[in-house]
């Protein structure tokens, strides 16, 4: 179970044209079909299996009926008559009022049409509700909007795939059990609401984009993904401002993606890469959504971070990062969410302005922010402050927690390799 | 909770004089030794000698049986462990991911048994 979508589809030679149309229409319209499905029921995981049961059908008679002209319209036929059969094998009061809703649905025509109305938005709310776990979030929309399995997530996630099982079993029964429903939140709620939203696309791209040196496949297809999320989000919500600040900060990270990374495999830090490796549409891209953005005049953290994005982007025609301007995006961002990982940004950029001591003192300032203890990124920023202060010992120290804290291989290589050179420079 | 970290490795891989990958690989485990230590989770770890040196024993029937090499024939064999503390298996799972053994060989994440208290 919880385990469908594109990824299961499997057919041999002869159904590769049906196979093919199968996993087209699964993945314009994965998520489409069970927002659609599961938005009178709030039953997801039914959706879904009753769209497993109509892509397994597809499989088996597409090849020898052809494919039908209205993919969608076919697949979402089946999937309802599954989702009847279903709910009228349970016979409850709760069955029945869905079974009635289903009924009328189909009367009144809707599932055979072609436009049948876009629920995705709706779903993404539903996956992000307040009810429903932060961590659980992105990991929700994954599966339900895109049809990811549970081993794939967990991957990401770094949980096992049965643990991410159940754990994706517990939260749709949740919203089955408290009715969460499928609606767009008023004005008056919207503003945390998207930002649930916004914070698990975010998260699912940030797991998938970690991932630099693409040796997990299914990773990296994350962050693809996360973005095709952001696209879709956008389409749904043009007059969002960090909606579009999102996307673009998610495209400004992509444009750099396969820069981080020299051929041999070894890390290449951000102000290291070459310009000319980065994606110029992506960033051009990415930068008129930041304006289109910046037009509704009220700014919040993607904008901000997408900005900041922007300024190392700058480099590429300028030559130099503008520290200034990211010291300045930082501390607007540490007012608004202030976190250890703004700190340590801020730190750094401090150190670019100011000098490498300036930048110790305001990491000093925090470090007795307890979630600082494994935080990698705050050992590794040390560490570079300390060895350009001249003090080596300390700094080999941070060196040593940097890179036991790292668990990309490239990097924490990285890390070791400029601790080795400290010991040079002292001898 | 306590959870074993058990760091499978290929050791046909290992090289049989030590070259500079095998002081990186040294450094790398020292580091991250370290940084387990310095996080307060660290009970225990070892490395273990290779499983060309390992008897496996077992007695059947009041006999015993003592044979050469580890217990298990599998391409990967048990090279090290780390006895932690970790809240649950996801902080476990992080630990594991951060050691230098799960980019080259296979980490696996073990809950401890917590110990039975004695019959009175």
């Amino acid at each position: 179970m919880a385990s469908h979508g594109p990824c299961q589809l499997n057919a041999d030679g002869p159904a590769s044209a049906a196979r093919a149309a199968a996993e087209r229409a699964a993945r314009d319209s994965y998520g489409r079909l069970v927002a659609y499905l599961a938005a009178h029921t709030r039953d997801i995981a039914g959706a879904e299996d009753a769209l497993a049961d109509a892509f397994a059908s597809a499989l088996a008679q597409w090849p020898t009926s052809g494919v039908p002209q209205k993919p969608e319209s076919w697949l979402l036929a089946v999937a309802r008559r599954r989702q009847v059969d279903a709910s009228r094998r349970r016979r409850t009061a709760d069955a029945a009022r869905e079974h009635v809703a289903m009924i009328e649905d189909e009367r009144s025509g809707i599932a055979a049409e072609e436009g049948f109305p876009d629920e995705r938005l709706k779903l993404m709310f539903v996956c992000a509700a307040p009810e429903i776990e932060p961590a659980m979030r992105a990991p929700l929309i994954l599966q339900t909007l895109l049809g990811f399995d549970a081993a794939t997530i967990g991957a990401a996630f770094l949980v096992s795939p049965s643990t991410m099982g159940q754990r994706l079993v517990r939260a749709k029964a949740r919203i089955r059990q408290n009715a969460i429903p499928f609606r767009i939140p008023d004005r008056s709620e919207m503003p945390g609401r998207l930002d649930a939203v916004l914070a698990a696309i975010y998260t699912a791209f940030a797991e998938g984009w970690s991932d630099a040196a693409g040796a997990d496949p299914r990773r990296t297809n994350l962050a693809s993904e996360a973005i095709w999320l952001g696209r879709v989000l956008t389409s749904l919500m043009p007059s969002e401002p960090e909606v579009l600040g999102l996307l673009a900060l998610m495209l400004f990270a992509d444009a750099r993606g396969t820069s981080r990374r020299t051929a041999a495999g070894a890390y290449v830090p951000l102000a290291d890469q070459d310009v000319a490796t980065w994606n110029g549409d992506l960033i051009d891209e990415a930068e008129s959504l930041l304006l289109r953005a910046s037009r509704f005049r009220t700014f919040g953290r993607y904008q901000i971070e997408a900005a900041v994005q922007s300024a190392h982007c700058a480099r590429r025609r300028t030559q130099r990062i503008d520290w200034p301007a990211i010291r300045t995006l930082y501390e607007a961002l540490a007012q608004i969410c202030p976190s250890p990982v703004v700190s340590v940004n801020l730190a750094v950029a401090v150190a670019e302005t100011d000098g490498p001591a300036a930048g110790l003192a305001h990491l000093a300032g925090v470090a007795d922010d307890a979630r600082l203890t494994d935080y990698q990124p705050y050992w590794a920023a040390r560490a570079d402050l300390l060895a350009r202060c001249g003090d080596f010992a300390e700094a080999r120290r941070a060196y040593d927690r940097a890179s036991g804290l790292q668990s990309d291989p490239a990097v924490r290589a990285f890390l070791m390799a400029r601790r080795e050179r400290l010991g040079a420079s002292l001898n | 909770m306590q959870y074993m970290l058990l760091i499978h490795v290929d050791e046909t891989k290992m090289p049989k004089v030590p070259t500079d990958e095998t002081y990186q690989m040294a450094a790398a485990y020292n580091a991250y030794t370290e940084a387990l230590r310095k996080a307060g989770v660290l009970l225990a770890g070892e490395r273990l000698k290779p499983s060309g040196t390992a008897a496996a024993v077992r007695v059947r029937a009041d006999r015993t049986e003592v044979l050469d090499g580890p217990f298990a024939d599998t391409k990967e064999q048990l090279g090290g462990y780390y006895l932690i503390e970790a809240p649950d298996m996801d902080a476990a799972v992080q630990w594991a991911a951060r050691c230098p053994g799960s980019s080259t060989g296979t980490v696996e994440v073990r809950e401890v048994w917590p110990a039975m208290a004695p019959a009175n």
